[in-house]
C-alpha cells in the first residue's frame, strides 16, 4: 500500500489571500457608508462600473495569458483595486472615467507587469493618476458634501447623471456643485490652496463654509471612518501598523513643524491627517503589500516618504491632493528601501 | 561570556526570539497515557546508518543468532556509530532497503526474523562513574550507539568529545513541535534518569552549568523535573514559553542565554552544548546498565489511530506494525504517514520502512484536523513569512529567488541559515510551500558546488598531467644529450690515449670499398679488351 507523499509543513494556518482580501473590503465599509452620507449614491454605481470593469478585464488578461479565469477572481485582489479605485474619484463623474481608470489598473498596471504580486505600482493609485491627468476636470469635480449642497440626489437620479451627463430635471454637474450663493466650491484642500495663494492667512481661510470642526465638513468623518476601518485591519493583523504609522508622522510631523513656524501660511497637522484621502491613504493604499517595502523596518520608511511626499506635494505641488503621487513615488524607491533595510539574519549580528 | 552575561543567565532570565507561531497542539491526543511497550514484531530491519556520519562495519553473517544489545555493526577506526540487535532472533538477510528518509531511499539495513525469547546480552553498569577515565566513559556511550535522540542524530560522544572550554549544557525537554509528546512523557515517568544522565553529560562535557529547558504547556513534567532536580545544585529548570519553533536549538540557546549561534559555526563556538532529554536519558541507561540503544519512546498519534499515546519502540520495529498495534485505519487515498510531527516531519511512502533512532513521532492525521496542501496561489509579499521567520530571513524574497535560479543572491540572502522550521510556509496565505522552494535551492546550490569542486579536481589533475608529460620529455631530451656528449668525450679519450679512433675505422672502410670497385673496373676492362681480342 502506499499513501500520499507532501513536503513539510504538513500543517496549514486557514487564512488565505481571499480571506486577506475579504477583510480589506469589510473593513473598507464603514468609510464607504459615511462616503455615500456626504456625498451621494453616486459612489454605489463607481462602484458597480468599476468592479464590472476589474472583473471582464482581468478575464480578459487571464484569457489571452491562458490562464484559467477562475483562478484570478478567486484571490479578489482586482475586486480591492476596483474599490479603492471608485471610491477614490468624485462619486457623480461621467461613467467612463471609471471605465478608463479601472481597465488601465488592472490591464496595463496588473497584468501586463505579470499579474498579481508582480507589479511594481500600485493598480489603484495608477489608474487614478492617468484619470488625474488626462481628466483634470472631471476628476475635480466633487459634489457639495450633504450638509452644504441644495439637491438631493435620489439613486436613479445619479445614475441617470453619471450615465448621460444630466439629470432627469435638467441639471448638469457644475450645477450641481454650487453652494447656496451660486459659487462652485471645490474641495477643502483645494480651497486652502486657492486662498494660501491669494494671500489669504490661514484663519480667513478657514472663514468659507466648507471647514468644519476638525478639518473640512464630510471629509473629516469619512477620514475617520477609513482610519476605524484601518484599525479592524489592525486588530485582525491583516495590515501591521508600520506603514499607516509612518505614513502619518511622515505628513504630521512636517505640516507640525511648518505651522509652529508659520500658522498664518501653513495647514495645521490635524486638517492635514483629515482632510483628502490621509486615513484612505495610509491604512488601505500604501499598505498594498505587493508593491510596498517587505520588511518591518522598510515598511516604516516608504510609510515615512509617502507621508512626507504628501506634504511636500500638498504645500508646494500643483496638486490639491497628493496621495496617489506619493504613493507611485514611493513604489519606485522599493526596490532601494529593500536592499538597506534587509533584517541582520540569526547569526550575522553582534549577538553571535 | 560575559560576567553579566552570565549573572543574567544565571538569574533565570529568559530572552526572545523574533517570529515564531502557535499552531495548534493536539498534544492532548497522545499525551494522557503512560508510555507503553509495544509487542514485539516478527521481523525486524535496521537499517546500518542511523546517525550524522559514515556508518560502521557490519560484524554479523546471515543466519546468525543474535542477542538483544549485540551489536550488528562496530568499527575498527574509533569513528562510526555502532547499531544493536532489537530483540534474539535470526538475522536472514544483510542488503538495500527502503529507510525513513524523507526521499525515500534506500540503503543498507540488517534484517532479523524474531524468535520471541527477547533475550539480551549480558551488561554491565558503572556505579561511580567519577572512578573511571573521561575516554572510557565516551567509548562505552559510543559503543551503546548513542546518537541525539532529538532529530538530527549526531553521535552524542563525538559531540563530547570536543574539548573546548563550555560554560552551558542545555538539556533539552521543550518538544515544540505539535502533536509529539514523547519527551513530554520520558520527563515525567523518568525524571531520575534523565537527570542521572544531565549529570554524566556535565562530567564529560567539564562545565558545572546546566540549563534542563522546557515549554510551559507541560506542567506535569516540569513538576516531575522540578522534584528530581532538587538535589543538583549544578542544575536548574528554565520554562520557556510556548511558541513553535523555541525547541530549535538556535532558537533555545537565543531564549536561555540571549545569544546567537553564529552563522555556519557550532553552539560549542560560543560555549554552548545541548543535548536532548531522550538523549541524557538514553546516556545513563549506557553508563548505569551498560545497555545499547535498542528502543526508544515514539509518539504514535492522530486521528487515524484509535489508541493514540507514546510506546516504547525497538529500533527496526517496521512502521508497518506500530501502527496496526496502535490501531490505524486508512482514511484513503489522501492519507498521509508523517514520520515526525506536522511542521517538519516527512510523509513516509509506504509503511515498511523501520523506526530508527531519530524516529520521534508517526502521525497519521485524518483529512479533517490536516488538511492537504491547496492549490498554490501566487505571492502577494504581505509578509507574514517574514514575521513568523525566527531566522529573520526574508522567505518571500528567497522564494522569488530560488525561483529564478539566483544562486548568488539566495547565498547574499542567507539560505544557508534557514532551519526550515515550516513557519513562513504555515503562515503563507497564498499557500506557498516555502520550503520545499528552500530545500530544493539548498540541494541545487550544493550540487553545483559539488560538481564545481570535482571539475576543480579534474582540472588540476589535468593540468599536472601535461605538466608531468612535459616535464618527462624534457628529462628524456636531457638524459639523450647527456648520453651523446659521454659518448663524444669517450671518443675523444680513446683518441687521445692513441687507441683506435672509430673514425679510422670508417675511412679505412671506406678506402677498401674504393679499392674494391677499382679492381672490378679494372677486371672489367680486361676482360672486355680480350672479348675484342677474340673477335
Amino acid at each position: 500500500m502506499t499513501f500520499k507523499l507532501a513536503a513539510s509543513p504538513h500543517s496549514h494556518q486557514r487564512r488565505t489571500t481571499q480571506q486577506v482580501m475579504r477583510w480589506v473590503y469589510l473593513a473598507l465599509i464603514p468609510g464607504l457608508l459615511t462616503l455615500i452620507y456626504f456625498f451621494g449614491w453616486g459612489v454605489i454605481w463607481q462602484l458597480g462600473l468599476a468592479i464590472t470593469t476589474a472583473w471582464v478585464a482581468e478575464a480578459i488578461c487571464m484569457a489571452l495569458r491562458g490562464r484559467p479565469i477562475g483562478f484570478a477572481w478567486r484571490d479578489h485582489t482586482a475586486l480591492v483595486t476596483a474599490i479603492l479605485l471608485a471610491i477614490s474619484i468624485p462619486g457623480l463623474a461621467p461613467w467612463w472615467l471609471i471605465v478608463i481608470g479601472t481597465a488601465f489598473s488592472i490591464v496595463i498596471v496588473k497584468h501586463v507587469y505579470g499579474g498579481v504580486g508582480q507589479n511594481i505600482f500600485n493598480p489603484a493609485m495608477a489608474g487614478y493618476v492617468v484619470l488625474l491627468i488626462s481628466f483634470p476636470v472631471q476628476m475635480t469635480s466633487w459634489p457639495l458634501p450633504a450638509p452644504l449642497s441644495q439637491f438631493d440626489l435620489s439613486f436613479i437620479d445619479s445614475a441617470v447623471l453619471i450615465f448621460t451627463g444630466y439629470t432627469p430635471n435638467g441639471f448638469d454637474l457644475e450645477q450641481l456643485r454650487m453652494g447656496a450663493d451660486g459659487m462652485t466650491m471645490a474641495t477643502p484642500l483645494d480651497s486652502l490652496r486657492t486662498a494660501l495663494n491669494h494671500q489669504l492667512t490661514m484663519g480667513e481661510a478657514l472663514q468659507q463654509p466648507i471647514f468644519g470642526s476638525l478639518a473640512g465638513i464630510g471629509w473629516q468623518w469619512i477620514n475617520l471612518a477609513f482610519l476605524l476601518g484601518g484599525l479592524v485591519l489592525l486588530k485582525v493583523r491583516v495590515i501591521s501598523w508600520h506603514i499607516p504609522t509612518g505614513m502619518l508622522l511622515g505628513l504630521a510631523i512636517p505640516a507640525a513643524i511648518a505651522w509652529l513656524f508659520s500658522p498664518d501660511q501653513s495647514v495645521s497637522p490635524v486638517m492635514q491627517l483629515f482632510s483628502g484621502a490621509t486615513m484612505l491613504g495610509a491604512f488601505f493604499i500604501a499598505t498594498d503589500p505587493v508593491t510596498a517595502a517587505t520588511s518591518n523596518r522598510g515598511r516604516l520608511y516608504f510609510g515615512l516618504l509617502i507621508g512626507f511626499l504628501v506634504f511636500v506635494i500638498r504645500t508646494w505641488g500643483g496638486y490639491p491632493d497628493a496621495v496617489a503621487f506619493a504613493v507611485l513615488l514611493a513604489n519606485m524607491t522599493v526596490p532601494v528601501i529593500d536592499k538597506y533595510t534587509q533584517p541582520v539574519a540569526y547569526g550575522h549580528g553582534e549577538r553571535s | 561570556m560575559s560576567a553579566a552575561a552570565k549573572k543574567a543567565i544565571e538569574a533565570g532570565h529568559i530572552w526572545s526570539f523574533p517570529g515564531g507561531i502557535h499552531p495548534p497542539e493536539r498534544k492532548e491526543l497522545s499525551n494522557s497515557s503512560a508510555i507503553a511497550p509495544l509487542a514485539l514484531a516478527e521481523n525486524y530491519a535496521v537499517p546500518v546508518k542511523q546517525h550524522a556520519g559514515a556508518p560502521a562495519e557490519i560484524c554479523v553473517a546471515v543466519g546468525e543468532r543474535v542477542l538483544r544489545g549485540q551489536p550488528l555493526t562496530e568499527s575498527t577506526t574509533g569513528q562510526g556509530l555502532p547499531i544493536h540487535a532489537p530483540t534474539s532472533g535470526t538475522v536472514t538477510a544483510i542488503g538495500p532497503g527502503r529507510i525513513a528518509h524523507p526521499s525515500g531511499m534506500a540503503d543498507v539495513v540488517i534484517r532479523i526474523q524474531a524468535d520471541g525469547e527477547d533475550e539480551a546480552v549480558l551488561t554491565e553498569g558503572i556505579t561511580d562513574y567519577s572512578q573511571v577515565s573521561r575516554a572510557e566513559l565516551l567509548n562505552r556511550i559510543r559503543l551503546a550507539g548513542v546518537a541525539g535522540l532529538g532529530g538530527a542524530g549526531f553521535p552524542t560522544a563525538q559531540k563530547l568529545a570536543l574539548q573546548r572550554p563550555i560554560d552551558y549544557l542545555i538539556i533539552n525537554g521543550v518538544e515544540c513541535e505539535p502533536y509529539i509528546s514523547a519527551d513530554d512523557r520520558l520527563m515525567r515517568e523518568h525524571a531520575a534518569s534523565i537527570v542521572d544522565g544531565a549529570e554524566i553529560l556535565l562530567h564529560l562535557a567539564g562545565c558545572n552549568k546546566g540549563l534542563v529547558a522546557i515549554e510551559d504547556n507541560k506542567p506535569e513534567a516540569i513538576e516531575a523535573m522540578r522534584k528530581a532536580l532538587h538535589e543538583h545544585p549544578h542544575l536548574s529548570l528554565r520554562v520557556v514559553p510556548t511558541k513553535y519553533p523555541s525547541g530549535g536549538e538556535k532558537q533555545l540557546i537565543q531564549l536561555l542565554t540571549g545569544r546567537q549561534v553564529p552563522s555556519r559555526g557550532l553552539p560549542i563556538d560560543i560555549g554552548l552544548i545541548m543535548h536532548n532529554v531522550g538523549t541524557a536519558y538514553a546516556v545513563s541507561r549506557a553508563i548505569r546498565n551498560g545497555e545499547a540503544l535498542t528502543e526508544r519512546v515514539v509518539t504514535v498519534t492522530g486521528e487515524a489511530v484509535r489508541q493514540p499515546g507514546n510506546y516504547w519502540v525497538r529500533i527496526g520495529t517496521p512502521v508497518a506494525h506500530v501502527l496496526q498495534q496502535a490501531g490505524f485505519t486508512s482514511s484513503g487515498d489522501q492519507q498521509r504517514i508523517i514520520m515526525g510531527g506536522p511542521m517538519m516531519g516527512f510523509t513516509l511512502p509506504d509503511v515498511d520502512v523501520p523506526v530508527v533512532k531519530i524516529s520521534n513521532c508517526l502521525l497519521v492525521p485524518s483529512t479533517a484536523e490536516l488538511a492537504p496542501a491547496q492549490q498554490e496561489m501566487p505571492c502577494i509579499r504581505c509578509g507574514a513569512c517574514a514575521d513568523v521567520c525566527p531566522a529573520q530571513l526574508l522567505p518571500q524574497q528567497l522564494q522569488w529567488l530560488a525561483k529564478a535560479k539566483d544562486h548568488d543572491a539566495l547565498e547574499q540572502q542567507n539560505l544557508f541559515d534557514c532551519i526550515e522550521c515550516g513557519a513562513c510556509a504555515y503562515v503563507c496565505p497564498s499557500e506557498i510551500p516555502l520550503v520545499h522552494y528552500y530545500r530544493k535551492a539548498k540541494a541545487e546550490i550544493r550540487n553545483i558546488a559539488r560538481e564545481k569542486a570535482k571539475a576543480e579536481i579534474a582540472r588540476e589533475r589535468f593540468e599536472a598531467r601535461n605538466e608531468r608529460l612535459e616535464r618527462e620529455k624534457e628529462e628524456r631530451l636531457e638524459r639523450h644529450r647527456k648520453a651523446a656528449e659521454a659518448r663524444k668525450k669517450a671518443q675523444a679519450e680513446q683518441v687521445k690515449s692513441g687507441g683506435d679512433n672509430p673514425n679510422d675505422a670508417v675511412q679505412a672502410a671506406i678506402a677498401r670499398a674504393k679499392a674494391r670497385k677499382a679492381a672490378q673496373q679494372k677486371a672489367a676492362a680486361e676482360q672486355q679488351s680480350s672479348n675484342e681480342d677474340k673477335s
